[in-house]
């Protein structure tokens, strides 16, 4: 498929999808409820990645002062808020214009200073970023592996990789596409089974640009709570990555 | 505009407990109420006394509040219960290495003791006396007009202000409320012998007739639970006459008695809020729930409230969200909605099994009381309530900050 200068690995028809949704996308009971509720379990796996990598304080307010993040595929701004609520500098970006103005007009009422742009990553000219997430995004792409080679360009030496998305199995096709969106609780259309990546699939990709995933956890449905972090990597994984280097300190690729 | 990151109307004993819990993570936290603060106002001892279950008081240990309260608050160490003085008795006695069931405080050394502990906390803010006379809530924030003319801002909103909560009203959450045909009788009493820090419960068929240590070993508060049609004949009763009503529910056992406060009396009732959030907006103690003051849970449930809403907020903040995100009010209901009911069935339970005459009535409290004390795991649960322990524990209910 031919990319048009600046949209790299964005599919037209996943953008055209998901941009007719950004009006109702802040409203945590509307179609994005589901994100919503993925929030705080996403979250929290992204607080204690960032603990890690940079030996912090659980307990800070702002871990990510003084860092520069990019959040890839930000929607209406639903990772991109709180990252900038943690102390970061943010850039982000997604392939819907239309999502790119309701993030904006919301992170303005909110009081927040975040650079959204309407673009793929891959047109992204930009000094490496701290952090890079992308949440939900890979399985909507193109071309995995030119995304996570742009993604590999965009992170500093040191720097770390969220990424989330459905792993490809008969039990993420069963809950993710046959009863979540044939049950309307995710917009009908959102997701098509065969782009999804197993976790070894993703870990391969990241490795080719010299990337080693240090963690990874599942993300499964909770009637309690909504959704809560698993072993069982089956339905939708999350990991954290980060660049492997020689001893001379310079990333490796495979 | 000022900026915090919660503002709580109300700055009674929960809500500025609340305010001093979140202040300690470094959540900014503005604080309205039209009375002067504590401090400035403490009167002499007016009879009021709070039961201070066990996890309320580790609570006060984590956020500083229990250093100010050194002296002045009597442990807990047996609950007795019986039916009259004669009838079947539970006795509620922890291991020793389990400490006290809970801790007996006038209400004015509270209210001081919070007061002093608000006061050295940086991120509280205090507008008091003022009051709110405009707020707004929507998609992107609380914001307040207040009579001071101040204009102050927020994420959440914290609705505090006891059971009467006019931002509960605004919100149109409906209150499910029913009152006990029954008037408490409150004091304080001065005794010759010693109470060894024990409570007593002692049920009669127009209510309960409970005994609550105090500092010094030989003071004890009253709470005479007695049917509403009495109660005018009971608080008009010369105080030699009173004390000898009093010596006829209670015995002999403590000698002779004086009381050493004025008489009190208030309504029983029970109300409890259809939900306890609403956009930007949660609400804790009393403006939440109330109970029937039996066993003292009243407060108890309402530092519950507060712990568990500055855990879910203070997490929340740690992980990028604003006080006010629907996933964490979401949280914060499940969480306590539970709990309180659980909490609220079982002692309306207690008083109306208590409160039924007749000898059929009677007998049944009888076999209870003596079924409850050889039932192990039932007892463990009377007594883990008391404590204030049951139920999924918030961390600053464990002595843990979050």
């Amino acid at each position: 498929m031919a990319s048009e200068p600046g949209t790299g690995t964005i599919d037209p028809r996943e953008a055209a999808h998901f941009g007719a949704q950004a009006a109702d996308w802040w409203d945590p009971n509307g179609a994005s409820a589901m994100l919503h509720k993925l929030g705080p379990v996403r979250l929290r796996y992204i607080r204690e990645a960032i603990d890690r990598h940079w030996d912090g304080d659980p307990a800070a307010l702002r871990p990510l002062a003084g860092k520069r993040a990019l959040d890839i595929g930000c929607g209406a701004g639903l990772v991109a808020e709180p990252l900038a609520r943690l102390g970061a500098q943010v850039t982000a970006v997604d392939a819907a214009p239309e999502n790119i103005a309701v993030a904006s007009t919301h992170a303005a009422q909110m009081g927040l200073a975040i650079d959204y742009r309407a673009s793929g990553v891959e047109a992204l000219n930009e000094p490496p970023f701290d952090l890079i997430t992308a949440l939900e995004v890979i399985e909507h792409v193109t071309d995995p592996a030119l995304f996570i080679s742009a993604i590999a360009r965009l992170l500093k030496p040191d720097g770390l990789l969220i990424l989330s998305t459905p792993n490809r199995t008969p039990a993420s096709k069963l809950l993710i596409v046959t009863l979540a969106e044939g049950f309307g609780r995710i917009p009908k259309g959102t997701h098509d089974w065969h782009k999804f990546l197993t976790p070894e699939e993703v870990t391969d990709l990241l490795a080719n640009c010299g990337l080693a995933v240090g963690d990874i956890a599942g993300i499964m449905p909770d009637p309690r709570y909504g959704f809560t972090l698993s072993r069982d990597l089956s339905v939708n994984y999350i990991m954290a990555a980060a660049t492997v280097t020689n001893e001379t300190g310079t990333r490796v690729a495979r | 505009m000022q900026r915090f990151d919660v503002i709580i109307l109300g700055g009674g004993l929960v809500g500025l407990t609340l305010a001093i819990a979140l202040g300690r993570h470094g959540v900014t936290c503005a604080v309205i109420d039209p009375a002067e603060p504590s401090h400035a106002t403490a009167p002499g001892f007016d009879g009021r006394v709070s039961a201070i279950s066990s996890a309320s008081w580790k609570l006060f240990e984590a956020i500083g509040v229990a250093a100010h309260l050194d002296g002045k608050s009597c442990p807990i160490d047996r609950i007795w219960v019986s039916e009259g003085l004669t009838g079947g008795a539970l006795d509620f006695a922890p291991d020793p290495e389990d400490g006290a069931m809970g801790f007996m405080v006038e209400n004015r050394e509270l209210r001081i003791a919070i007061d002093k502990t608000a006061q050295g906390a940086e991120a509280v803010t205090r507008f008091q006396p003022d009051k709110a006379i405009d707020i707004v809530r929507d998609d992107y924030g609380v914001t307040a007009r207040l009579g001071s003319g101040a204009e102050i801002g927020a994420s959440l909103l914290i609705g505090a202000e006891g059971r009467g909560s006019p931002t509960r009203e605004m919100a149109g959450i409906p209150v499910a409320s029913w009152a006990y045909p029954h008037t408490a009788l409150v004091t304080a009493i001065d005794h010759d012998a010693p109470h060894g820090n024990t409570a007593y419960e002692i049920f009669y068929p127009g209510g309960p007739f409970a005994l609550l240590p105090m500092q010094p070993g030989t003071r004890s508060a009253i709470v005479w639970t007695v049917p509403n049609d009495h109660a005018a004949a009971y608080l008009k009763l010369p105080e030699r006459a009173w004390l000898a009503e009093a010596k006829k529910r209670m015995g002999d056992f403590l000698g002779a008695i004086r009381l050493a406060a004025p008489m009190q009396s208030y309504k029983l009732g029970y109300h409890r809020a259809a939900r306890i959030t609403d956009k930007r907006l949660a609400l804790v103690g009393d403006a939440a729930h109330a109970i029937h003051p039996i066993a003292g849970q009243g407060v108890n449930l309402g530092f519950r409230d507060a712990a568990a809403l500055a855990e879910v907020v203070v997490e929340g903040m740690r992980m990028g969200l604003e006080p006010g995100d629907a996933q964490l009010l979401a949280r914060y209901q499940r969480w306590r909605a539970l709990d309180s009911l659980s909490v609220t069935v079982m002692m309306d339970g207690l008083v109306r099994l208590f409160d039924v005459p007749g000898k059929p009535a009677s007998l049944v409290r009888r076999l209870g009381l003596s079924a409850v004390q050889r039932l192990g795991p039932l007892k463990d649960r009377f007594m883990a309530e008391a404590r204030g322990e049951s139920g999924p524990r918030p961390k600053l209910l464990l002595g843990d900050t979050i």
